[in-house]
């Protein structure tokens, strides 16, 4: 194949697939402006969404409407959960501890799952169709592309629900100050538990995405910890930035894995974090919240 | 006031512990043995993340991997250099620290999560080149290692491997134990406290930070050497991010920030898999299901509980719960008499 037709056809594939990681990128960004936390467990709540999914549609055969709707329903119940009795008890603790929480109820997840639908691969309904897209002459496979095109639909309708409603003007406030946003009457604890069940609808939504993509096994969760770099890029408080990291990345890790082979794909999220962390930490359009010591 | 006894009565049983432990495989089965060497390793190990995450408070999320580190090096300095182990264990401990040291030093002048993902991006990493870099490492498959040899003497067995533990337990404990009472020590403590305190009063924070994270990456690097002649084998999945998690579990279950909670971490955490094992199995029987292949999950649930447990309800770990019970037991019995009797 002329290599300009792949290196183009890789791109878009890469892009596409990076919407998923801006969708996941930001739910945790509204939890970490919310609450300064960074919720390690991202990718369990998306994997065990997913699952909540696959039992709702097939286990029950309720068919996927009814079923995405059990899934966010189950999803934001289990972030509720998690707000409140593991990161509440948390607040005003060392930042590092709350981190560690997060970590652990990852992986309480992950082993949850792990003893409910055990390690094999399961098949979802597909709710995406698979007939190819084909954009000037590239070839985009059906599920990524459609994919793609959820994850801006919904990223899109978030930014704006953050901008222009009453919640996400509270968000921002909290997120701004929190003691200002506290004195003037914004119930904290509120926006922190409302920020979690909007990365817990992120969360659902491409964790149902990636299993159609991919399939749906224990390992799902693993692709938000690609997401730390996403988020490092974009810097951490960027909702902004991490739109556009996120495409970003996967226009990368797909650049990567074709010219240097696939199992490059894995770390090349890592060695980039590490690139920036080297070179400009702040993100590309993080503020300046970098503490240098 | 009469002169301080010249052993301490904690020196006195840390005395009685380690002959306990000399005398130990001849009155146990072997099976034990083999599971207070592996004890013994995670010890080791278990300090360094103590040392770093409890006192230092660098959250690391890739000890494993450098654990990996040290093992590889000590089965390369093996096989391509032939070193002796008396040599090959400091240099895995080196090579550790420089590997831990050139992950983490991008982020240890920045404050907050950085360290914490490039940590997790060294875990990934070095488990990636464990795995692909197929003409040094052998890729899955793994790189055989020859027993120790001291003065002669093949470790070949539990036993012999034990002993060797045992001493760099006993050797690592006591300099974990001073360094933390020095200078140093106390740095540690007061850059995980009040970072910016600590450098108006004249500790040098990067520098210490440095120093903890190439200690913490040293001692990884010397328990992954152990590690690699005790199970005469090194292969990439052994240091996978389940066993970062384990370490990180043992340091907050044992207690951040204390010589004795990373003992007891240490202890509890190789003892709970046997215990789920054995619990699993026993109620799998009882009730006619097979919950063996439910077990890494269940153990994955587990750390996780304890992790979030500890931390929510006892972040001081089981070296606190030890605390309260000693004192608890040794609480005076009549707390007015001492007051001078002003009741």
């Amino acid at each position: 194949m002329n290599p300009f037709v792949a290196f183009a056809e890789y791109s878009a594939v890469g892009i596409a697939g990076g919407g998923i990681y801006a969708l996941i990128a930001l739910g945790t960004v509204v939890i970490f402006k919310s609450s300064q936390t960074f919720n390690f467990a991202m990718g369990e709540m998306m994997m065990l969404s997913a699952y909540f999914f696959y039992t709702a549609a097939v286990t029950f055969a309720l068919g996927p409407l009814l079923g995405l709707i059990l899934a966010l329903v189950g999803s934001v119940a289990v972030a509720l959960l998690i707000e409140r009795f593991a990161l509440r008890p948390m607040m005003g603790r060392p930042f590092i501890a709350v981190v560690m929480v997060t970590f652990g109820i990852g992986s309480i997840l992950r082993g949850i799952v792990g003893m409910v639908w055990g390690p094999a691969d399961l098949q979802i309904p597909a709710i995406l169709a698979r007939t190819p897209v084909i954009i000037g002459g590239m070839f985009i496979p059906g599920k990524t592309a459609r994919a793609f095109a959820i994850a801006v639909v919904i990223v899109c309708a978030l930014i704006g629900f953050l901008r222009y409603s009453r919640a996400g003007v509270a968000l921002r406030a909290a997120a701004a100050d929190q003691i200002t946003a506290y004195s003037m009457g914004i119930d904290v604890r509120r926006v922190v538990a409302f920020s979690w069940v909007i990365a817990a609808i992120t969360g659902c939504i491409s964790g149902v995405l990636m299993a159609n993509v991919n399939s749906l096994n224990p390992s799902l969760g693993l692709v938000a910890l690609n997401v730390l770099s996403v988020i490092i890029l974009g810097g951490m408080n960027s909702i902004g930035g991490v739109l556009v990291a996120g495409l970003l990345i996967g226009w990368l890790e797909s650049v990567t894995g074709w010219w240097f082979g696939t199992e490059f794909r894995e770390i090349t999220p890592y060695v980039l974090a590490l690139l920036i962390l080297l070179v400009r930490p702040t993100g590309l359009f993080g503020s300046a919240q970098v503490e240098r010591i | 006031m009469p002169h301080a006894p010249r052993f301490s009565r904690n020196t006195l049983w840390a005395l009685l512990l380690v002959a306990a432990l000399v005398a130990l495989p001849a009155a146990v089965p072997r099976y034990w043995i083999y599971f207070a060497g592996l004890l013994g390793i995670n010890i080791i190990a278990v300090h360094g993340l103590n040392i770093m995450t409890g006192y230092t408070g660098l959250l690391s999320l890739g000890h494993a991997a450098f654990v990996g580190v040290g093992a590889y090096t000590v089965a390369l300095a093996q096989s391509r250099l032939g070193l002796p182990f008396y040599l090959a264990i400091p240099l895995a401990g080196l090579a550790a620290a420089v590997m831990g040291v050139g992950f983490g030093l991008p982020s240890l002048r920045i404050r907050g999560l950085y360290l914490v993902i490039a940590t997790l991006a060294a875990q990934f990493i070095l488990n990636f080149v464990f795995v692909h870099w197929q003409s040094v490492t052998n890729g899955d498959a793994g790189l055989t290692v020859q027993p120790a040899m001291v003065f002669g003497y093949p470790l070949n067995n539990e036993t012999r491997a034990y002993y060797l533990i045992l001493a760099c337990d006993v050797a690592f404990t006591l300099f974990a134990v001073n360094v933390i009472r020095s200078r140093v020590g106390r740095a540690f403590v007061a850059v995980r406290e009040r970072d910016r305190t600590a450098e108006v009063l004249g500790v040098r924070i990067v520098w210490y930070k440095f120093v903890a994270f190439a200690l913490g990456s040293f001692y990884a690097g010397v328990a992954g050497g152990l590690l690699a002649y005790f199970n005469q084998f090194v292969n990439p999945e052994q240091f996978g991010l389940l066993l970062s998690v384990f370490f990180l579990s043992a340091v907050i279950v044992g207690g951040m920030g204390s010589i004795l909670g990373a003992i007891m971490g240490a202890v509890f955490m190789t003892l709970l898999p046997e215990i789920l094992r054995g619990g699993a199995l026993s109620i799998g029987g009882t009730f006619g299901f097979d919950l063996s292949s439910i077990l890494v999950p269940l153990r994955e649930t587990v750390f996780g509980l304890l992790i979030v447990g500890f931390l929510i309800l006892e972040p001081r770990g089981l070296a606190q719960l030890w605390k309260r019970a000693r004192y608890a037991l040794h609480r005076p019995p009549n707390p007015d008499a001492r007051s001078g009797g002003a009741s």
